[in-house]
């Protein structure tokens, strides 16, 4: 608490967005670490508490609005998006951040995802995604990879996973980004960037789920083989990756290959990240390989793709303005009069 | 030749031919042209599920009747006096529903081999030539030939475009038959077809043709007038089901100050109140046409939470669909409207035809114990009333709201005194603004003596909460799972809906003593048929009443009471019985049901009959 004496705006801490109700995911659970991210990217961010809405629907995940000393929904499965659309069209002002998981937003919440990302509505919806159904305890979800040994699947899954960045880019999102509970200054980094968008961002974290799917994504988050399983995107650097860096991507023709930097290639001759070319994107989305697989690249993860359109809200509330200002506003009365009208004495 | 004039009290009109044959914009203007005079009427359009089904066949039928009277007119009317059959088709369909000694206007052109054989008469039979029709006045009139004749200057018309203005040949002629003016159609006409000369002008030669070729030829002696109608004193226009709720929305909307917002997906016979409000943004209304019906009440939830006035709109299946989220509603405790324009069901069921069969739905059609308000609008004009009033009570309340409505309803049209904006109640609304003095942290679920609680919306320094459909905590609104916490939980809900009867009108006999032997109990579409059967009865000397329920959950508080005053009690219902089911449980009274379910209202002479029988 400050003591300074001196008049400045109050300034919030992460603990000013903790609310007094006892968290209660799973020990160990990645949740804890995207909320504590959660919280400490909200003070900086510069809306008021009271104009942040979160709104989620159901699943392990969706518990988040009530830790969160903001205003929050938790609502029904799948239909967090929907319900914020509702609420973004009418109060275009509020900040509104949609909590969802793999099962919620991809499978019985699938349809309300790629609508709401193809109005593009300025709001960030956060799928915490842990490839498995935590809360129903254990079965395999859309993102769960082929052949998964669950308890509604002891034969193995047959289903082929989605592959959620292509399909949220499919949808036409303005914005998509990966990241990852275990590395809390890149996703702190990923959460302010979604805010900064202005239009739909689709944010996929890799959330441990250490009770049912533990280690589901370790090769991307521990220490000894991230930096060669993880590639980190930034705009305007060319695609590096490797314990000593000295691997990268090239672009050959339409297709990614991964090259030696010390066989000689120059690091200009590579794949230089451009955040708002729509084709490259759609690349780095499909470099998607079952990590287990010889030759495999490695995963992207940041901002991959972020682009500027019109937002829902906005030309909703244009086309009312556009009318008052043409028509005037409404008069009731004349409105029930109509155009023909006949008296009776 | 001037015809002799002779008056008429009371007329039923149908106009049907193929879905292509424009039946329905004829008995449209007809139904203004009477409108204006001051005449009563009451209309039933009557369309097939396809958009165009197979030209000239039975399915492909469209119908629009009309019932005008210098009396007061409560339905549609149960059998036409006039039918006019553009093809085979539409007279084999209509037959049954023409009075004996009624007149038929046939187009020849539409009763050719093709057209016969379409409408499945057998090889070599034409209805108009055998005889069959001697019961009939027939009038037969090539109307195809005559139109075509009357554009022979169009040259640059080919023969389908002038094909086209057909139905203003018989529209045309009926208006010589009732004597009216062409002047509300010629009206209509230049603003239809404004920038498109030609085709403006052909249409008002052909009807012209029309109403001259009554004049000159002796199809009749005489034309028919129908007088004005004994109406309360006022100012009236003609209103639409569907056009009402859309009014009675937005009317509610300014008078809470809250902007509505529609989510909707498009369903028959639901989506013209989605037209309708869009076509309204100078009133701020948003209207959101959603990816599915669960987007449609969902987004209408969110919209609700940030503090406007969310409505969603559809028909039987999309009511299904949105049930899950009726029950957020429910636990969140928000102003909401949910609208149901009834269909003949279940699943796709009947599209275009109506039905009361979806009561039962409303009424406990969701996962737990999950209460919630419903009202029933009776006529097309009385769904403006019933759409202000059910916003009243959800935002009031603090609850959703069912509204039902029916496909009769929603496309019927009936004359209407509309209210002036300045005499309609404000919906009072209070936002929670803040804590209050020595309040020290928001309670979300602290109530009022309704049982309502606070609206807090978010924007709202110092109220940040979280709610949400996990079972809540009496007063804090955190989740609880606990035993006795659920049950007392549960019991307030059901209570904050049962209290909602002491803040709406006690239920009023519509007519009739109020002791007697018969009391009809009715709800929805069948106001005018029961009240027409009624009336006459009464007219009779009979002790029969009428009670027609608009508030059907919670029931006025004197419902039960009131039943008490009658021998027997008699609820007719579009339905296999769902209102009197819940009038039994409630009440534990006798009451005997009337069911038809054949996708048609209930006539008045059906119900004469069977109350008859009750005496
Ligand atoms: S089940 Fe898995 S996802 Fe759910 S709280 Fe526990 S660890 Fe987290």
């Amino acid at each position: 608490m400050s003591t300074s004496t001196t008049i400045t705006p109050i300034t919030l801490t992460a603990k000013d967005f903790a609310t007094d109700q006892e968290v209660r995911w799973c020990p160990g659970c990645g949740d804890y670490s995207i909320l504590a991210q959660v919280q400490k990217i909200m003070p900086g961010i510069g809306v008021p508490k009271e104009n942040i809405v979160i709104i989620s629907g159901i699943g392990c995940s969706s518990r988040f609005p009530y830790y969160m000393n903001t205003y929050g929904m938790h609502s029904i499965h799948g239909r967090a998006t929907a319900i914020a659309s509702g609420l973004k069209a009418s109060r275009p002002e509020l900040s509104v951040w949609i909590v969802s998981g793999d099962g919620d937003s991809m499978s019985i919440g699938g349809n309300h995802t790629i609508h709401m990302l193809r109005r593009n509505f300025d709001v960030n919806l956060l799928v915490f995604n842990n490839q498995i159904y935590g809360l129903t305890k254990g079965q395999y979800s859309p993102t769960s990879e082929e052949n998964k040994v669950t308890k509604s699947t002891p034969m193995g899954s047959i289903d082929h996973p989605f592959n959620p960045l292509a399909l949220a880019l499919g949808a036409d999102a303005t914005f998509i980004a990966r990241s990852m509970d275990r590395d809390p200054k890149h996703l702190q980094m990923v959460l302010t960037r979604s805010h900064q968008h202005k239009g739909s961002s689709f944010v996929e974290i890799y959330q441990n789920c250490n009770i049912f799917n533990d280690g589901a994504f370790e090769v991307f988050t521990e220490k000894s083989t991230k930096a060669d399983e993880a590639l980190f995107l930034e705009h305007g650097k060319p695609l590096i990756f490797g314990v000593n860096q000295d691997k990268g991507i090239k672009i050959e023709g339409l297709r990614p290959v991964v090259v030696n930097l010390s066989d000689g290639v120059n690091a200009d001759d590579l794949w230089i990240h451009d955040e708002h070319d729509f084709y490259k994107a759609q690349i780095l989305t499909r470099m998607f390989d079952d990590t287990k697989t010889e030759g495999h690249f490695p995963r992207p993860f940041g901002v991959f793709y972020q682009t500027e359109r019109a937002c829902y809200e906005d030309v909703m509330a244009m086309q009312i303005d556009e009318t008052i200002a043409t028509k005037g506003r409404g008069n009731l009365d004349k409105l029930l009069r109509g155009k023909e009208v006949w008296e009776i004495a | 030749m001037a015809a002799n004039e002779e008056l008429l009290q009371d007329v039923v009109i149908k106009f049907a031919g193929d879905s292509g044959d424009g039946m329905q914009l004829t008995g449209q203007q007809f139904t203004n042209n009477t409108a204006l005079l001051g005449i009563d009427l009451a209309t039933f359009p009557d369309f097939p599920a396809e958009i165009r089904a197979p030209i000239g066949t039975l399915p492909g039928v469209s119908g629009f009747q009309l019932h005008f009277s210098s009396n007061r007119v409560y339905t549609p009317g149960d059998i036409a006096d006039v039918l006019v059959a553009m093809n085979a088709a539409a007279l084999k369909v209509n037959l049954k529903s023409i009075k004996p000694g009624g007149k038929i206007i046939a187009n020849i052109d539409g009763f050719d081999a093709k057209n016969l054989r379409l409408a499945n008469y057998p090889e070599g039979i034409n209805p108009l030539e055998d005889g069959s029709l001697d019961s009939y006045e027939l009038i037969k009139i090539d109307v195809t030939k005559l139109t075509r004749e009357s554009l022979k200057d169009f040259t640059d018309l080919g023969t389908k475009e002038r094909d086209r203005a057909k139905n203003m040949f018989v529209l045309g002629f009926i208006y010589w038959m009732y004597n009216r003016s062409l002047e509300n159609t010629i009206e209509f006409l230049k603003e239809k077809f404004g920038k498109k000369e030609t085709i403006l002008q052909s249409n008002i030669k052909v009807l012209q043709a029309g109403y001259n070729y009554g004049d000159t030829t002796e199809t009749f002696t005489t034309r028919f007038r129908v007088e004005k109608a004994k109406m309360n004193a006022g100012t009236y226009r003609s209103i639409m089901g569907n056009q009402a709720l859309a009014y009675g929305l937005i009317a509610a909307s300014e008078k809470s100050n809250l902007p509505l917002f529609l989510g909707s997906y498009p369903i028959t016979p639901a989506s013209d109140i989605l037209h309708e409000l869009s076509r309204h943004k100078s009133f701020g209304v948003r209207t959101f046409q959603a990816e599915d019906e669960i987007a449609a009440i969902t987004s209408a939830i969110g919209a609700s939470y940030g503090g406007l006035f969310g409505v969603t709109t559809t028909s039987g299946p999309g009511m299904a669909l949105k049930a899950e989220a009726m029950g957020l509603a429910v636990m969140l405790e928000i102003p909401l409207l949910i609208i149901n324009v009834q269909r003949g069901g279940p699943s796709t069921g009947l599209p275009t035809k109506t039905e009361q069969s979806d009561l039962m739905q409303a009424y406990y059609g969701r996962n737990g114990e999950c209460p919630m308000p419903i009202i029933a609008s009776s006529t097309p004009s009385d769904c403006f009333d019933v759409a202000f009033e059910a916003v009243r009570i959800a935002v009031q309340h603090m609850t959703p709201v069912i509204l039902l409505s029916d496909g009769f309803i929603a496309n019927g049209a009936e004359p209407w005194k509309f209210p002036k904006a300045d005499d309609l109640p404000n919906i009072e609304v209070a936002f929670k603004t803040g804590l209050a003095e020595g309040e020290d942290k928001f309670l979300p679920y602290l109530r009022d003596e309704k049982l309502a609680r606070p609206w807090a919306i978010p924007g709202t320094a110092g109220l940040e909460h979280r709610i949400g459909g996990l079972e809540k905590q009496n007063i804090t609104g955190n989740v609880n799972y606990e035993p006795e916490n659920h049950q007392l939980m549960v019991n307030i809900r059901q209570e904050k809906v049962d209290r909602i009867a002491q803040y709406i009108p006690e239920q009023k006999l519509d007519s009739g003593p109020e002791k007697g032997k018969v009391l009809v109990i009715g709800w929805g579409s069948t106001y005018g048929a029961i009240k027409s059967a009624v009336l006459e009865l009464q007219a009779e000397g009979h002790a029969v009443s009428h009670a027609h329920i608009r508030y059907v959950r919670p029931f006025p508080k004197n419902l039960g009471e009131l039943m008490q005053q009658f021998d027997k009690v008699l609820i007719p219902e579009i339905n296999n019985g769902q209102l009197i089911k819940i009038i039994r449980d409630q009440y534990l009274i006798d009451a005997q049901g009337y069911h038809k379910i054949m996708g048609v209202p209930i006539t008045k002479q059906e119900l004469v009959d069977v109350i008859t029988k009750m005496l």
